[in-house]
């Protein structure tokens, strides 16, 4: 059962990918080897170089190439949510003893840039530390790997992951980009010292990082994957405002910018540049949440969060944003080219999706009217980013005034955005829930009550959501899974109202038209090591 | 004049403390904390865990009163510890933007010497004519002119006309390399903003200057120097120009100061990576250490301006003694 929903997930990721790239140009094309790669980070630097630590992409761009990870999501298809295959293990292992244990053969060879040679023992070290890492070193997702037991590297080539459970969340987790190999002599001296310093195996050599402005790397010619990579370096400038972003791909400044621009940057690039420009595009593992606080009054009112979710023409909306915002697709609580994602039939029985937006309004003015609400005003908490958040938040407000609400905004920088949700100062919440690898059963843990996962901001209590969530994520076919995925979904949105997904993103990333190899996936955070870039210049 | 100087400098000390308590207590009183939005910034899950393990790595767990002291502490000893963003030492950190920003403030400064003293001079001798009459629309133009705008204007126009000359677009470098290394590079990056930074100072300059001028080629002397026959180029430069750039080189160190940290905009703008862009980086990722770091500095550099300016007007008026 589960090879045929890796199939059927495999052929909706193709067709998926095929209908949403412009263009897939160079996939015929034999790849010229040398060429620096110059690229921009919409970003003024990351924090630490260590991607176990950080979360922002801007570590992840600057960093992937010069690291080797375990597991990955195909490069030659990261449009796919289930297509896993090794980086550093020869093969993905079929699990032993029940689905608990996973045995991975090293690829032997491998070297770090400094010429010592990569064991399963630098691989158990890493993961050690992503897992369960020791006193005083952070982790940023540790959570995601609750079903790991233990690990184990009995000899130089062999690492063992022993599960508590199966569960179909472990080997996207497994992907994670971010879940670098690093150097087990290194760690053992100073755990903090990928920090500050980079040494991989990765297809790129680290050259200079010169602080807050670029990043060189210089081509790793001891790298496993043959023929790979095929620049001769790269060079990545950070940049974070868009206009720079911009002018330097229309003047060759830079080739491209890997996270995503939005429709006004893409139409004016192709504009100026004509073919010299090539345009991907795909839905992103990234989308805006609707949060009432149901501990607040009104809100604690499920009536009055169902009316919030009626109010709104995600349909007709979506299709408006698209033309000015990183937004497209209408989606459930799970990414929409997943198998596991809800169809369009399924959605519209749910409140904030239904078909006929004049019903849905009636039906929430009627919910207002029943719970006393009928002049409901409030002020809606926003984060001060333009794409999208601003222009989705003045979007809802429009949408809620059409059932009579009287909504403002309180538009904030991000400490404080993130400081209100935590300390529950809000009426409703306009945030964002943002993955890399599509896990579907773990990215839907962030919409289980706040006791449980500290980051949803909801306040609600829901048991039965809970007890759908834990066989869920114990639930080891993935048909009947899919099936607990709807109950769950319904739960969230239906039946208790805690939340809303509103429009999910879509990443649109021009690049110079001589940049081939790269394919983009629905997320920003994968396939960014550059090893199957090259350049037709 | 040593003395002066002494007591100057020791002034500094309870000023720079001041601002260090001020910016302590400020920067605590914003919501949220660096935290959060290392860790949740990007919209993603993450470990409940890391967030306690990130508050004790930077020490904001411990009691407000002994990061204070441990912040003083450290001042007296010229220690300004470390970026709670990047975990490097945050002189490291402001070592890395202070030649890009010095060289704009330099850059457009000499720009704006170049434009404000000589136009301003003439249009306060042309009084009323259509020199001064220009002169002055190019100076309220140049207040009235957003820099950002400005800013962006120029590189899109840079981008046009060598796409319409050559058939490809050119824009001046995105990343900053040293003018020793490679001083053409260098030059083609730093000419665009220091002439947009420098139009606005100049423009208030120029009109600084003007007024100036007028007032001084009324006073006493100028007319003595008339009815003894002197030339009126040497009455300019020698007795006027010297006596009516007092206020503007007043007006020039204060905009100077200004310039190394107040670049925000045009920074953004030319992707320079400089001491105003940094400012505006700790700010909103909450980096306490790196903010209060970049205020001492920026209060030390207007202090230490104001001090220069005063000893330069004992050069421009020999008059002034400083006891």
């Amino acid at each position: 059962m589960r090879s045929w929903f890796l199939k059927a997930g495999l052929a909706a990721s193709f067709a998926l990918a095929l209908s949403l790239s412009l263009t897939l140009s160079g996939q015929a094309e034999t790849p010229k080897r040398g060429g620096i790669l110059t690229y921009v980070i919409p970003a003024d630097g990351g924090p630490s170089l260590d991607g176990h630590k950080e979360t922002t992409f801007a570590v992840l761009h600057a960093t992937a190439p010069f690291y080797s990870v375990m597991v990955r999501v195909n490069p030659d298809n990261p449009s796919s949510t289930s297509d896993f295959v090794c980086d550093l293990c020869t093969e993905i292992p079929k699990p032993t003893d029940n689905g608990l244990t996973y045995t991975f053969k090293i690829r032997p060879g491998v070297k770090f840039h400094d010429g010592t040679p990569l064991t399963a023992h630098d691989v158990a070290a890493s993961w050690r530390r992503i897992v369960s890492p020791p006193p005083g070193v952070s982790s940023a997702r540790a959570n995601n790997f609750v079903m790991v037991d233990k690990i184990e590297d009995p000899d130089d080539t062999t690492f063992v992951i022993t599960l508590k459970f199966d569960t179909l969340s472990f080997m996207p987790a497994l992907a994670d980009p971010y879940a670098y190999i690093y150097s087990k002599a290194i760690l053992d001296k100073d755990q903090h010292w990928y920090e500050k310093n980079i040494m991989g195996s990765g297809p790129f050599k680290f050259v200079k990082f010169e602080i807050g402005q670029s990043i060189e790397g210089v081509r790793n010619p001891d790298y496993y994957h043959p023929g790979q990579p095929y620049l001769d370096g790269f060079k990545a400038i950070f940049a974070p405002k868009e206009s720079v972003r911009l002018d330097a791909i229309r003047a060759d400044r830079a080739a491209v910018e890997f996270r995503s621009m939005p429709p006004s940057a893409r139409d004016q690039l192709i504009k100026l540049l004509g073919d010299k420009i090539t345009v991907q595009e795909s839905d992103w593992n990234c989308g805006n949440v609707l949060t009432p606080n149901n501990a607040r009054p009104p809100f604690d009112d499920v009536r009055v969060r169902k009316a919030l979710f009626l109010a709104i023409d995600q349909w007709k909306g979506a299709q408006a944003l698209a033309k000015i915002a990183v937004v497209k697709t209408v989606g459930g609580i799970v990414f929409p080219g997943s198998p596991f994602a809800a169809t369009k039939e399924e959605l519209e029985k749910l409140p904030g999706y239904w078909p006929d937006i004049e019903k849905s309004r009636a039906e929430a003015r009627r919910l207002l009217k029943e719970a006393g609400q009928e002049n409901l005003t409030f002020e809606m908490l926003n984060r001060n980013v333009d794409q999208p958040y601003g222009i989705v938040g003045t979007w809802l407000v429009d949408e809620f005034s059409k059932v009579g609400m009287h909504v403002t905004q309180r538009v904030v920088p991000t400490g404080p955005w993130l400081d209100a949700m935590r300390r529950g100062d809000f009426a409703v919440a306009l945030e964002a829930n943002c993955q890399n690898v599509v896990n579907p059963v773990a990215d839907s843990g962030r919409y289980l009550p706040h006791d449980l996962y500290p980051e949803n901001f909801a306040y609600h209590k829901d048991p039965v959501q809970v007890e759908i969530y834990n066989k869920m994520l114990h639930e080891t076919d993935p048909v009947k899974a899919r099936v607990l995925m709807r109950d769950f979904e319904n739960q969230t949105i239906g039946v208790g109202a805690h939340q809303l997904m509103v429009t999910w993103w879509y990443r649109i990333v021009p690049m110079r038209s001589y940049v081939k190899g790269w394919k983009i996936s629905p997320s920003h955070y994968l396939n960014q090591d550059l090893a199957n870039i090259w350049l037709d210049q | 004049m040593y003395q002066y100087i002494a007591k100057r400098v020791l002034l500094t000390i309870p000023t720079l403390l001041g601002a260090a308590a001020l910016v302590f207590l400020l920067m605590r009183l914003i919501p949220g904390d660096i935290c959060l939005v290392r860790l949740g910034g990007g919209g993603g899950s993450f470990d409940p865990k890391a967030l306690v393990a990130c508050h004790t790595e930077i020490g904001v767990d411990r009691p407000v009163i002994v990061q204070f002291l441990e912040f003083i502490w450290g001042i007296i000893r010229f220690d300004f510890g470390t970026s709670m963003w990047s975990g490097k030492p945050v002189t490291t950190e402001i070592l890395a933007r202070l030649p890009i920003s010095l060289e704009i403030a330099i850059l457009g400064t000499a720009v704006a010497i170049a434009i404000a003293i000589p136009l301003g001079t003439i249009s306060a001798l042309k009084q009323n004519t259509w020199i001064d009459v220009a002169v002055r629309i190019f100076a309220i133009g140049g207040i009235a002119t957003p820099s950002f705008w400005l800013g962006i204007m120029s590189v899109l126009l840079v981008l046009d006309v060598s796409a319409a000359i050559t058939g490809t677009p050119w824009m001046p470098p995105i990343d900053y390399v040293p003018i020793w290394k490679d001083p053409i590079r260098n030059l083609s990056m730093a000419i665009l903003p220091a002439i947009t930074v420098g139009y606005r100072y100049a423009a208030v300059s120029m009109r600084m200057t003007r007024s100036a001028m007028l007032e001084v080629m009324r006073e006493d002397y100028v007319r003595t120097a008339r009815a003894k026959g002197l030339k009126n180029k040497l009455i300019v430069n020698r007795h006027a120009l010297k006596n009516a750039l007092l206020p503007v080189v007043t007006l020039l160190g204060i905009e100077f100061a200004f310039l190394i940290g107040g670049l925000v905009v045009t920074e953004q703008v030319f992707n320079l990576n400089g001491v105003g862009r940094l400012f505006v980086q700790a700010v909103q990722n909450q980096d306490y250490t790196l903010t209060q770091a970049l205020v001492m500095l920026t209060v030390a550099i207007f202090v230490f301006t104001n001090l220069l300016v005063d000893l330069l007007y004992g050069w421009l008026d020999p008059r002034i003694h400083f006891a």
